[in-house]
């Protein structure tokens, strides 16, 4: 088959490699037919997570068409899924709890030692993200192994197209987590931070789930008029002093939850060495470490704090004492996606989420080079791509005309 | 005469004599530490609730102890820990054979494709709740050790613990080879006994079995 594979610091290249073949009795395997690349990845593209490997495929936000089923799968051949990026049990103390991105069982015992070793615990698995999450291979590929097929995989009803609920894999409810771990109360207001794609989502969350006004924060024209569409008032940190603004759009105290969607470029270790990559990108580095400290500061007394933004290690010049003299309540985490899968699809059906206006390209599987750099180099015109392996090479479309903000 | 570079310290002899001096230092704040925690050790009184395995620096310990939690009952989890099954999740073990009398003969990888033979007695068996073992003359390495099952609070399940003792062939240097070959006991206890976790709360036991373009690699194999 055909997959995207990591090849070294922004080298991706799409190669032809073994089909996956069902290994366990839980074990499907789907057939893709779309598959988004994500804001994290361009971590792996820029190569600061440590444990990836030459020929690693990546991607994992993607769904498909069951091809195959092992004899514990609850799957039919046919049905349409969507698979969470975690990979999770079901089983374990963790899944239990519905702490789905914390399984203990689908880090495999070869790759969870290293793991264990940076973090204190070894993380659960994840398609597509390097040896310290599984060293499992990813989606952005023809054909994929699902583990654990009959806990993850959301069942697509027909009448839905691919664009509608491709995000149930990663983005949509990492943004619903987002928001619902700033424990919002109706009438608050909340402060996002960055309007990527996860931001997008936890806009329209944060509205959903009852906040009286949602401010983003960004400096991309085009992301800046899709946060203004979703319902957020905007500021471009650029043309304000963002805590001045948000001071005095809430009458002093500020915002009652502040959610970073920002995270750090650095997933990784060692703390020196990445610190050091990442002051090469002096802007980026500056303003993402910038972007929490910005939130704990603006940040109501007694507010909340969420954090889905991916850091990966000890943090420089944190400001503690202002999170503890402000008594902040933080929350955290990769997202336990299979906690929220059914009820964010029941939402998707009952149109409560704009999940296709933030997709600005189609692309062949084929073309995912050049997507990957266009990614990288410029985050205003490409705010979501999503690769069709069905494509033919070259059968690149630009869907969004978007009005600048 | 006049002044010459030669007169000028060489940079490697200076280097040198600072790694000396930080040599010295170091052995210096050694050996102070020690003797502290040898006088502290005299008047320790109180006594500690850590399990015996975690006592004593990781470095001077003759005895490994790792534990899981387990999302299983004790008694279904004691019944599953016969050698019969082993092979299933003990990733070094290629075959168990019974020799009777409650003595089994082990055949384990070793590091560098070699095999080693250990055969072990069954000393006592707490219904539901440990297995202890010590190996007999026979065996090439000396070991014995204890497998123990607790009940964990809040019907969380059971912890199980697997403590291990054993004289690493070839003494210290033969272990961190071993360790480097990833054919050490301690690692290989510890990966055995995830395995078995994860055979005994999912049914199967975990692997990243997939493709990749790096020729060698199987798409049906585990990989590191």
């Amino acid at each position: 088959m055909r997959a995207v594979t990591w090849q070294g610091r922004h080298k991706i290249s799409v190669e032809t490699v073994p089909d996956p073949e069902i290994v366990n009795p839980r074990d499907a395997i789907i057939r893709v037919t779309s598959t988004a690349i994500c804001g994290s990845d361009l971590h792996l593209y820029d190569g600061y997570i440590p444990g990836m490997r030459a020929g690693d495929i990546v991607g994992h936000e993607f769904m498909g068409e069951v091809v195959e089923t092992g004899a514990s799968s609850t799957l039919h051949r046919g049905q349409r899924v969507v698979v969470p990026f975690t990979i999770s049990c079901g089983q374990c103390f963790f899944c239990e709890k519905q702490q789905y991105s914390a399984c203990d069982n689908s880090n495999p015992s070869e790759t969870r030692d290293a793991s264990e070793l940076m973090m204190g615990h070894a993380m659960g698995g994840a398609f597509g993200y390097a040896h310290l999450t599984g060293g499992y291979a990813g989606g952005q590929a023809e054909y994929v192994r699902i583990p654990y097929s009959d806990v993850g995989p959301v069942v697509i009803p027909d009448g839905l197209a691919d664009d509608d609920v491709l995000f149930l894999s990663d983005i949509l409810p990492t943004g619903w987590q987002a928001a619902v771990n700033a424990d919002i109360e109706p009438g608050d207001t909340v402060a996002v931070w960055g309007c990527g794609p996860v931001g997008l989502f936890t806009i329209q969350s944060a509205l959903l789930l009852g906040a009286g006004r949602v401010i983003a924060i960004d400096h991309f024209p085009t992301r800046l008029a899709l946060a203004k569409k979703y319902g957020a008032e905007i500021l471009d940190y650029t043309k304000v002093d963002v805590r001045e603004a948000l001071a005095e759009m809430t009458g002093g105290i500020g915002p009652d939850a502040c959610i970073d969607c920002v995270g750090m470029e650095s997933h990784g270790f060692t703390v020196d060495n990445i610190l050091d990559q990442v002051k090469v990108k002096l802007l980026s580095s500056t303003e993402r470490i910038h972007a929490l400290r910005q939130a704990i500061l603006a940040c109501r007394k007694g507010g909340r704090l969420s954090i889905p933004g991916v850091y990966g290690g000890f943090a420089d010049k944190f400001p503690l004492g202002q999170l503890m003299e402000k008594g902040l309540t933080v929350k955290s985490g990769q997202t336990h996606v299979q906690r929220y899968s059914g009820e964010l699809l029941d939402m998707i059906q009952a149109g409560k989420f704009d999940t296709v206006s933030l997709i600005s390209h189609h692309a062949s599987l084929e073309d995912a080079a050049d997507m990957y750099r266009h990614w990288h180099d410029e985050q205003d015109l490409y705010t979501k791509i999503v690769l069709k392996p069905g494509l033919a090479k070259g059968a690149v479309s630009a869907l969004q005309e978007m009005e600048h903000a | 005469m006049s002044r010459s570079k030669n007169d000028l310290p060489d940079p490697l002899i200076l280097a040198a004599a600072g790694a000396g001096i930080a040599v010295l230092a170091t052995g210096a704040a050694l050996w102070q530490r020690r003797r502290h925690r040898e006088s502290r050790g005299q008047e320790e009184t109180i006594a500690t609730d850590a399990p015996h395995w975690t006592l004593d620096k990781t470095s001077s310990r003759a005895l490994f102890g790792k534990s899981v939690l387990i999302n299983r009952p004790r008694a279904e989890l004691y019944a599953a820990w016969m050698p019969e099954r082993f092979p299933e999740f003990m990733e070094n073990v290629v075959a168990v054979d019974d020799l009777g009398e409650d003595v089994s003969q082990w055949t384990i990888k070793a590091p560098a494709g070699r095999e080693v033979t250990l055969v072990n007695r069954i000393t006592e068996r707490v219904e539901d709740t440990s297995i202890y073992w010590q190996s007999t003359p026979a065996s090439d390495i000396a070991n014995s050790g204890e497998v123990r099952f607790t009940d964990a609070p809040a019907g969380r399940g059971t912890y199980v613990s697997l403590i291990l003792a054993y004289d690493p062939p070839a003494g210290k240097v033969g272990r961190l080879a071993a360790k480097l070959l990833q054919r050490e006991p301690e690692v290989q206890a510890r990966r055995d006994l995830h395995r078995f976790k994860q055979l005994m709360e999912t049914g199967e036991v975990t692997t990243n079995a997939s493709p990749s373009a790096r020729g060698a690699e199987s798409p049906a194999e585990p990989h590191i």
